[in-house]
């Protein structure tokens, strides 16, 4: 017998429409995610879902029809695939290529459904998709069973923390509707999902193509009692009230201060109630308040939840910004600058240890760092592989490092404040997507040792302001000698001053390091800290490294007080530097013998905007000194 | 234990959405259309920043071809909430021979509206630009990010697109780049009048039907709203009850003919109509793909 199905009844909208609205206003909506391999037929399920819900107008059946005619792989008969297919380049392979977004409503829920596809290499449009999501459809041939691609998805589906999944066997009617098949691949999806930690899912036998099992049980599977998908999608629980039970969470997105009586903090509640008179504590600072309101333009409130947007208003004057977190007074999230994350890494460029990427998380930007990873995860076996970075699609584990402390909490407890991006700092790309593990203990133990001396303090006893000379440019272009001609000059004029470079160094602090990109990331890491280190202590501080990247020199012009740092690009064409080769390197690089040398088999990054700029080509080290401190004196 | 609703959780999220923009954008602006999706992105935005006004001017592209009663609303609109307003509009379209009769539609759209539009952005300096747009109107935008950018030429590329993770936007950009936003993405058209109706969001009446002198040109029932409008020979306006699904230049929106005027039969009609909304529209119709073409040329 066939359910009722619960997709928009036009009676009742033409019979009573206000009715019919005032049913609709209080449905709830839930995000789900489809999953399957290229011919599983899954733009075939989202495009007969949105057929039977009748979101499709005559017009676009009528473009439909055309479409399918010209494009569609299903003969005479209409091809729902074309339905979503969205842009013309991947129309015209046949095949979806990127995460696209549908909608759909029944009298009970409004649906939004994340279509991403099921390629091998498309690993991170699953990830992306499957971020918003609630549940997810995991898709099945029945006549192929499962397949690495399934086993992929349902890790992936449960590495991003979807806790409701359904195995929908597909092209039932490719198989005769036998029952047989249907639970051998049941039986088999089990053993599977069970050891990877998936304990719950419901398995429905559908056909996406002729409709069965879809909004009304079939007649063709008289041997299946489950639920409709429908039916199944419309029931889920969708886990308000967990969301609601945990404590108490608001990241500040922005503090609104129309005039002098009024200075909320709006933001979106990640988790938890808010009641007006509730102690709430701002977290990184600790600070604590009580609630005065909870301003919305539809009136006050007197009780928020998880999942709206509000504006909050505290009875105390205390310090809180775009970035902070107003949380429960008594339950607080922590804060540290050093975690474990998972990731999986987004983009074309594969990711370098040592380098600063921008880490974006709830309202938070900071800097980050990242060691190399301690292993790859192998999306198909899940095992840990040895890796010295990650490329495209690649997941795996390692310890981050942010240039301040943020506020967070593990994904498995909360997803708004334990899921982070990273970006590039220089191509602005989302490079990755990571979840929180847990906090490095060792961060937690480590708190900053209020000092007495001031780095102020230290600077006025010397008389000077505190300057990091950071020379760059290619081997041999002159760096070393300038910088050397600099002190010279400073320390001539009773300036307070120390040279960094390579030979004292790369032989003690940074001996450990070789060339390789990652080693010349850390050991530029190592010399900002020891130069900052130095400018704290009132020092003027002159470094000459190669530094070749952009992203390292701008590291460390991020670890300073703005203006402190001085980047001083030593100009020298490629051919002069080599013509020059002053220790011979140019000519083993050339023969082979050194490898990653900067110029010949690694690149420079030349400044885009430097702070001064000295060509030597048409001056002495002593009139590029005497430039330079033209240029930056008094230094009081 | 409090269930949001639907429209609830939509709101919220584009209220944080509204947010995110202004907190990391140095100088956001607002497209205002002054149509329906418009007016429920107004009114999220007031929501979003209340009780201070939104912090951003609107922009609205007149292609000089605006249905007198969007032009009244749009100013009484304006006035009533205190916003400030931006007109951008090409005035040598008369010169050029520009207009919706003679003008081909692709011509027409890029001279009246895209490239007002993108003078307009490069002009003031727009970094970020709310647009109305949902995912649901057309397959091209389905696959749009929320947050989606442009070159400094205002060009979309569809094939790199920067992948959006929970509710984590990337607004970071190089000088000269933008912005465009959609906090509507999520939206359906459903979606809209329901909220509209349920927040009394105050519309422009030409989506209401009413008496107004038309014309049936292929296939279409266009409205005859000023002297400007071109009477073909042997046409006379015939008074009908009509009203829009969808506003654009008048010469070449469609009306519908209805005689509902109350909002619920609106949402009614709109439930049991047999034809999407863009259907009215002229600009969308060509190629299938034309509003992908359109959106890499800068359209929004």
């Amino acid at each position: 017998m066939n359910t009722p199905s619960s997709f928009q009844t036009d009676a009742l909208i033409a019979e009573d429409i206000d009715a019919y609205l005032h049913q609709h206003q209080h449905k709830s909506l839930l995000r789900f995610i489809t999953c399957g391999s290229v011919d599983d037929g899954k733009s075939t399920l989202i495009g007969r879902l949105l057929y039977d819900s009748k979101m499709i107008f005559e017009d676009q059946l009528a473009a439909l029809e055309s479409d399918s005619a010209k494009h569609g792989t299903q003969g005479q008969e209409i091809d729902f695939a074309l339905l979503v297919d969205g842009l013309a380049a991947e129309r015209e392979q046949g095949i979806t290529i990127d995460v696209a977004y549908r909608f759909f409503t029944t009298e009970k829920r409004k649906f939004i459904v994340a279509d991403t596809p099921g390629h091998e290499q498309y690993t991170r449009n699953m990830v992306t998709g499957a971020s918003t999501a609630d549940l997810a459809v995991i898709l099945i041939d029945a006549r192929k069973g499962v397949l690495q691609q399934t086993r992929r998805h349902s890790w992936l589906v449960h590495l991003i923390g979807i806790r409701h999944v359904v195995l929908a066997v597909n092209k039932m009617d490719l198989v005769g509707y036998d029952q047989a098949t249907f639970d051998a691949i049941v039986s088999d999806y089990r053993a599977f999902a069970e050891g990877i930690g998936i304990t719950d899912f419901t398995a429905i036998p559908i056909s996406g193509f002729k409709g069965d099992n879809i909004t009304a049980l079939s007649a063709n599977t008289p041997w299946y009692a489950g639920p409709a998908l429908i039916e199944h999608l419309e029931s889920v629980d969708v886990d308000n009230a967990a969301e609601q039970a945990q404590p108490f969470r608001m990241p500040v997105q922005w503090v609104n201060r129309p005039n002098l009586d009024f200075r909320g903090f709006a933001g979106l509640i990640a988790s938890g109630t808010v009641r007006v008179g509730d102690p709430v504590r701002i977290v990184p600072s600790g600070k604590t308040s009580t609630v005065k309101s909870i301003t919305t333009f539809d009136g006050d409130l007197d009780e928020a939840v998880a999942g709206q947007s509000v504006t909050i208003s505290l009875a105390d004057e205390v310090d809180c910004s775009r970035g902070d977190v107003i949380a429960a007074a008594g339950d607080p999230p922590q804060a540290s600058d050093q975690f474990c994350a998972t990731f999986v890494w987004m983009d074309e460029e594969a990711l370098k240890p040592g380098r600063g990427y921008w880490l974006k998380l709830g309202t938070q930007t900071v800097t980050a760092t990242i060691q190399p990873p301690k292993y790859e995860i192998d999306v198909n076996s899940r095992e840990h592989l040895a890796a010295r970075t990650l490329g495209l699609n690649s997941i795996g584990v390692a310890e981050f490092a942010t240039d301040r402390p943020i506020t967070f909490e593990p994904y498995e407890t909360n997803r708004q404040l334990g899921g982070f991006i990273l970006i590039d700092k220089y191509t602005n790309a989302t490079v990755a997507a990571g979840m929180i593990a847990f906090s490095l203990r060792r961060a937690e133990n480590v708190h900053w040792q209020p000092v007495s001396i001031t780095r102020e303090d230290h600077a006025g006893m010397k008389n000077q302001t505190p300057r990091v000379l950071w020379f760059t440019g290619l081997s041999g272009s002159g760096k070393s000698t300038i910088a050397n001609e600099v002190e010279k000059q400073l320390f001539l004029m009773n300036r307070h001053t120390f040279l960094l470079d390579g030979d004292n160094v790369r032989h003690g602090l940074n001996r450990d390091l070789g060339f390789t990109e990652a080693d010349r990331i850390e050991n530029i890491r190592r010399v900002g800290e020891v130069a900052k280190l130095m400018a704290d202590a009132g020092l003027i501080v002159l470094t000459a490294f190669i530094s070749p990247f952009r992203a390292e020199r701008q590291m460390v012009r991020d670890m300073l007080p703005e203006g402190e740092f001085v980047e001083i690009f030593v100009d020298t064409p490629l051919e002069v530097a080599e013509g020059r080769d002053v220790k011979g390197l140019y000519r083993k690089a050339r023969e082979g013998k050194l490898k990653n040398f900067t110029g010949i088999d690694s690149p420079y990054e030349p400044p885009e905007n430097p702070e001064i700029r000295v060509n030597t080509v048409d001056m002495t080290p002593e009139e590029a000194a005497r430039y330079i401190i033209d240029r930056i004196l008094p230094l009081k | 234990m409090r269930n949001l609703t639907h429209l609830e959780r939509l709101e919220a999220e584009s209220i944080h959405i509204f947010r995110e923009v202004v907190a990391e954008a140095e100088n956001p602006v607002m497209l205002y259309s002054v149509g329906k999706d418009s007016s429920v992105m107004l009114h999220l935005a007031r929501k979003a920043f209340y009780p201070a006004p939104p912090p951003f001017p609107m922009l609205h592209v007149a292609s000089g071809w605006d249905f007198h009663d969007l032009l009244v609303h749009r100013d009484r609109t304006v006035r009533e909430y205190g916003l400030k307003l931006i007109i951008a509009q090409n005035e040598d379209a008369e010169a050029q021979g520009i207009n919706p009769f003679d003008t081909g539609s692709a011509l027409y759209s890029q001279a009246q509206l895209t490239d007002p539009l993108k003078r307009a952005l490069t002009a003031h300096g727009f970094d970020a630009a709310f647009g109305g747009g949902r995912r649901d109107e057309e397959k091209a935008r389905a696959k749009e990010r929320i947050f989606s950018f442009r070159t400094a030429a205002h060009r979309w590329d569809p094939k790199n697109q920067r992948p959006e993770l929970w509710n984590l936007y990337n607004a970071k950009k190089a000088k000269g780049e933008s912005i465009r936003v959609f906090p509507l993405s999520n939206w359906t058209e459903l979606d809209i009048w329901q909220y509209i109706a349920l927040e009394n969001i105050d519309i422009v009446p030409l989506y209401f039907a009413k008496p107004r002198p038309t014309v049936e040109r292929d296939g279409m029932i266009l409205v005859v709203d000023d002297e400007r409008f071109r009477l073909e020979a042997g046409e006379e306006p015939v008074t009908r009850s009509v009203r829009f699904r969808t506003l654009g230049c008048y010469p070449l929106t469609g009306a519908t003919v209805s005689e509902a005027t109350e909002m619920s039969h609106i949402i009614q009609e709109m439930l049991l109509a047999t034809s999407s909304e863009r259907q009215g529209r002229a600009i969308d119709k060509g190629q299938s793909a034309s509003m992908e073409d359109k959106k890499q040329e800068g359209y929004f």
